[in-house]
């Protein structure tokens, strides 16, 4: 073996040791600092992850971008949703009186609100861009209660790492984001749009508006949120029912 | 030693040996490794990208646009959303969601090892000494010969084998340092997260929907590289060619195409 070669040899090899090492490190540090998204198995896995991590290390405390009120959308676009339940037609019936907000997990203190008792709890509005991941946009503006205030009347313990929400739609709809969108200042559970009340079409009487990431986590009809250390156990734990039918559980891009 | 194709060298004994031919270097390996981990990618950056485009087959300008708005055109083909009026009352399956995964996971192939190829590129001098037009090509007529050449379907000069002509140059600059970096800069452009900390991002391209139009229309002009690419290695000895990305080495005597 010449010296060459075995000069290449010695130094491929320590680059390989060095390399499988640094991802192994990797790992263990993405585990940690929470840079690793419930859907991180499978084929497209590795990309999922880069994305999530990329993005936790760049957006964690940016703002979506807020537009004039000249930009509202004249014409949103709903968005077609699934024939109403009976359930919700008899909410609907009665003015949404009756429909209530149960908050449970690992928080102190459960929490069961009427909308009325959330639009009394402190409110917010903001001008944001509604992005489907098909491809359409539309800006309205938005009025609501930050998720935030609701979380912390309830009382969150300190382990807790996502806060899974449903929706009356589609047999049960859920959802899930991480602390860094539950806790983040646009996050809202929204209940007004353009100076009205939010029309059903849009969701009402309650969306959760998560202005930084696609539309399908912006669920309508909200009544549930459950706050959680681990995805295991909430439907396959891959995050949300997004994964289970094919679709990113973040969708920040 | 190298033997110029149409040599006036003639044996003086007829042999059946075939004429001699050099193997030359053509290709490093980190061009061949790139070239080919960027073909996978971007083929499949095309094929996921057209399967998102059929969920929503209009293109809008400015900031926002959605059925209920003009789009500034429309592609011709039924789409995977009941929503959106085609014409053509015909719904093609839905197959978003794996495109998605696909096409952000290629997205990141591309850019790293675009990333890699930069770096390296610069590194090793690869860009002088391969890529930039050199004293003689530096003039209008480099390029209008050549593509005189090209239309005359003239075969190429032997030096082609070895080094790229002035429109070659041309096409390959524009692609790494104009097209992939405006196609990953619209694609970056439509994500929510990235525009919250980089809002001019978008902004300077006039809009979301604008940045998604663009997407589309570098997109476009980067399948009629590929295009106009292979129809090239095709037609000048696409063996030989397609030897030198994969190994490295060429013929220095050119295929008769």
């Amino acid at each position: 073996m010449s010296q060459m070669s075995r000069r290449r040899l010695i130094t491929t090899g320590l680059a390989a040791v060095a390399g499988a090492s640094g991802l192994a490190v990797a790992a263990r540090v993405a585990r940690r600092y929470g840079l690793v998204p419930p859907d991180h198995g499978g084929l497209y896995g590795p990309g999922e992850t880069l994305t999530y991590a990329a993005q936790r290390l760049l957006t964690t405390h940016s703002l979506a971008r807020e537009f004039p009120r000249s930009m509202i959308s004249k014409a949103p676009f709903a968005n077609e949703a699934d024939p109403p339940t009976d359930e919700f037609k008899r909410h609907q019936a009665s003015g949404f009186r009756e429909w209530r907000l149960v908050v449970d997990g690992m928080v102190d203190h459960p929490l069961s609100l009427s909308v009325s008792d959330i639009r009394s709890m402190a409110f917010l509005n903001q001008i944001t861009e509604v992005v489907c991941e098909e491809g359409w946009s539309y800006v309205a503006e938005w009025i609501g209660t930050p998720l935030s205030e609701v979380l912390n009347e309830a009382g969150l313990h300190p382990q807790v790492r996502y806060i899974v929400y449903r929706s009356m739609e589609k047999m049960g709809w859920w959802e899930s984001i991480d602390m860094a969108d539950a806790l983040h200042p646009q996050t809202f559970l929204t209940w007004g749009m353009n100076d009205g009340d939010l029309p059903v079409g849009f969701g009402g009487p309650l969306r959760l508006r998560v202005p930084r990431q696609l539309g399908y986590k912006s669920l309508k009809y909200i009544v549930h949120l459950t706050a959680t250390d681990s995805m295991k156990g909430f439907g396959k734990g891959l995050g949300s029912a997004s994964p289970e039918s094919g679709y990113a559980w973040y969708a920040g891009i | 030693m190298t033997f110029p194709c149409g040599s006036w060298y003639a044996p003086a004994v007829a042999t059946v040996v075939s004429p001699p031919q050099t193997k030359a270097s053509r290709h490093t390996a980190l061009v061949r490794v790139t070239h080919w981990l960027t073909f996978v990618a971007f083929m499949a950056l095309l094929i996921t990208g057209a399967e998102i485009v059929i969920s929503h087959p209009r293109f809008y300008w400015g900031e926002t646009g959605n059925v209920n708005m003009h789009p500034l055109f429309t592609i011709p083909i039924p789409a995977s959303r009941d929503t959106v009026p085609t014409g053509y009352g015909y719904v093609m399956p839905d197959q978003n969601g794996w495109s998605r995964y696909l096409h952000f996971q290629s997205a990141w192939l591309l850019v790293l090892t675009g990333a890699v190829y930069l770096i390296a590129g610069l590194w090793t001098g690869h860009f002088r000494r391969n890529l930039w037009p050199n004293a003689g090509q530096r003039n209008l007529r480099a390029y209008t010969s050549r593509m005189g050449a090209y239309l005359r379907r003239a075969p190429p000069d032997a030096s082609e084998v070895h080094s790229y002509n002035a429109l070659q140059k041309a096409a390959y600059l524009s692609v790494i340092f104009v097209l992939v970096p405006l196609v990953i800069w619209t694609g970056l452009a439509l994500s929510p997260a990235f525009n919250s900390a980089f809002p001019w991002g978008v902004n300077l391209l006039g809009g979301r929907q604008s940045a998604r139009t663009l997407h589309f229309f570098v997109s476009a002009a980067l399948v009629l590289f590929l295009v106009v690419h292979v129809v090239m290695v095709a037609m000048n000895g696409f063996r030989n060619r397609m030897r030198g990305m994969i190994t490295g080495r060429v013929t220095s005597r050119e295929e008769q195409p």
